[in-house]
């Protein structure tokens, strides 16, 4: 098994390597229910890339990042957004269990309506005046993170006849590699829209998708304040290295 | 002792990105006025040569001396000598499809085979209508480095000009297109 995870020859360069996905593990890019993947997706097969260096190393971005605020969305502006209070937290992983610490998460979503606050979002409901829809945290050294926000709404779209978004929080990872980066979304449990969603049902593999759906957490709920989800992400994990200790599986 | 877990799926960053991706330092690989500095522009265009004005760059590279600063680069992190320096980039596409990213000319990059990487620039494309990011990776033209380069070489001789950015006036041109006669080599990464 090491000999192809090991990455060291001739410059004697030894190289962390990440082991790639599964073929079932993301949605296929041209997904024709989604009909915008049509003209979008790539009509060639994917070129290999073997893992380098720049593929295996990839942006730190720290606290500058981030204002004091961030994490909460609904103590950005002076008075509270409308909606249903709620705290989403969960840890970021790799795909060997182990926490991703000090690592930037940002998110973006709809108001408790279903409308984001964007130029290009002009549907018939309201715009929240204290409610932006985007936050930023870092996980802690267990690569915890935890947001204050809005359970946010569905909404409508074009894309087949009476098309409608199940309610859905973006969620943005870098991890600590380029071969890590992720952006994806965290959708709630027993949503009854997801029968007829073709980005939630992109993702081919039932265990798959159900990796994107948080968790009701009332261990975590605040009484007389706010309702809890746990949204666990895995990235990617390392193939295994014998000269890491912590990477070795045997 | 560890547990293999299974990824959490990609999924499309919609037609909002701009709500949680949008950086006003972005584009600035390097801060304005650094000496040498030099702007990558191009458009994004799907298969009817359409510009896709929802679509975010994401750039990563190495610094002009062919380093990173990242524990994981085995000799040593270290510290850009360019002040300021993020080797990361991001830009969202505006309604041409264009983008823009300040930055410097990354250093070659020696290679676990033993050759050497012409110098690159690795690219992650974002847009509604992609439900996995794309990679791509940016070479500079006219780099005699490029005939070696284990990637290009790896890349169909007849496809390998779509990753080799043209020189402009203000720096280099890299056009992305998502489909195509000119289908730009895209990753598996």
């Amino acid at each position: 098994m090491t000999q192809e995870t090991v990455d060291q020859t001739g410059s004697g360069l030894v190289l962390p390597q990440y082991r790639r996905d599964d073929a079932d593990a993301h949605p296929p890019l041209l997904s024709p229910g989604y009909k915008s993947t049509v003209q979008r997706a790539p009509q060639r097969p994917l070129t290999y890339l073997p893992q380098r260096l720049t593929e295996v190393t990839g942006p730190l971005l720290g606290e500058g990042r981030l204002g004091e605020l961030d994490h909460d969305l609904t103590r950005q502006h002076d008075g509270e957004p409308q909606g249903q209070r709620i705290i989403v937290h969960g840890r970021i992983l790799d795909g060997d269990g182990r926490p991703v610490p000090h690592t930037l998460v940002e998110i973006w979503q709809t108001n408790a309506a279903g409308r984001y606050r964007h130029a290009v979002d002009n549907w018939s409901a309201p715009l929240d005046p204290h409610f932006e829809g985007v936050g930023r945290a870092l996980t802690d050294d267990r690569g915890r993170y935890r947001f204050v926000t809005v359970q946010p709404g569905a909404y409508p779209w074009r894309n087949h006849d009476n098309a409608w978004r199940p309610a859905h929080i973006h969620f943005s990872l870098f991890g600590r590699a380029f071969t890590q980066r992720l952006v994806t979304q965290m959708y709630f449990p027993g949503d009854p829209l997801f029968f007829q969603d073709p980005i939630f049902n992109s993702v081919r593999d039932p265990s798959a998708r159900d990796r994107m759906i948080a968790r009701y957490d009332h261990a975590t709920t605040v009484p007389e304040w706010a309702l809890a989800y746990e949204f666990d992400i895995v990235l990617r994990g390392r193939e295994s290295i014998p000269f890491e200790d912590e990477d070795d599986d045997e | 002792m560890s547990e293999r877990l299974g990824v959490t799926p990609a999924q499309t960053v919609g037609p909002f990105l701009h709500l949680g991706l949008r950086w006003p330092d972005g584009p600035y690989v390097v801060p304005e006025g650094t000496s040498g500095a030099f702007w990558i522009r191009g458009r994004v265009l799907d298969g009817t040569g359409a510009p896709v004005v929802d679509a975010l760059v994401e750039t990563w590279q190495a610094d002009p001396d062919g380093r990173f600063d990242h524990p994981d680069d085995p000799r040593g992190a270290r510290q850009p000598a360019i002040p300021g320096f993020r080797g990361f980039g991001r830009s969202e596409t505006d309604a041409q499809g264009g983008y823009a990213l300040l930055t410097v000319k990354p250093g070659p990059l020696p290679d676990p085979d033993g050759g050497t990487e012409a110098p690159h620039l690795t690219l992650s494309l974002f847009a509604r209508g992609l439900l996995h990011r794309l990679v791509t990776r940016l070479y500079f033209p006219h780099e005699p480095a490029n005939a070696a380069d284990p990637v290009l070489s790896g890349v169909d001789a007849e496809r390998r000009a779509t990753l080799v950015a043209a020189a402009a006036p203000d720096g280099f041109r890299f056009d992305i297109h998502l489909q195509g006669e000119h289908e730009t080599v895209f990753f598996a990464v």
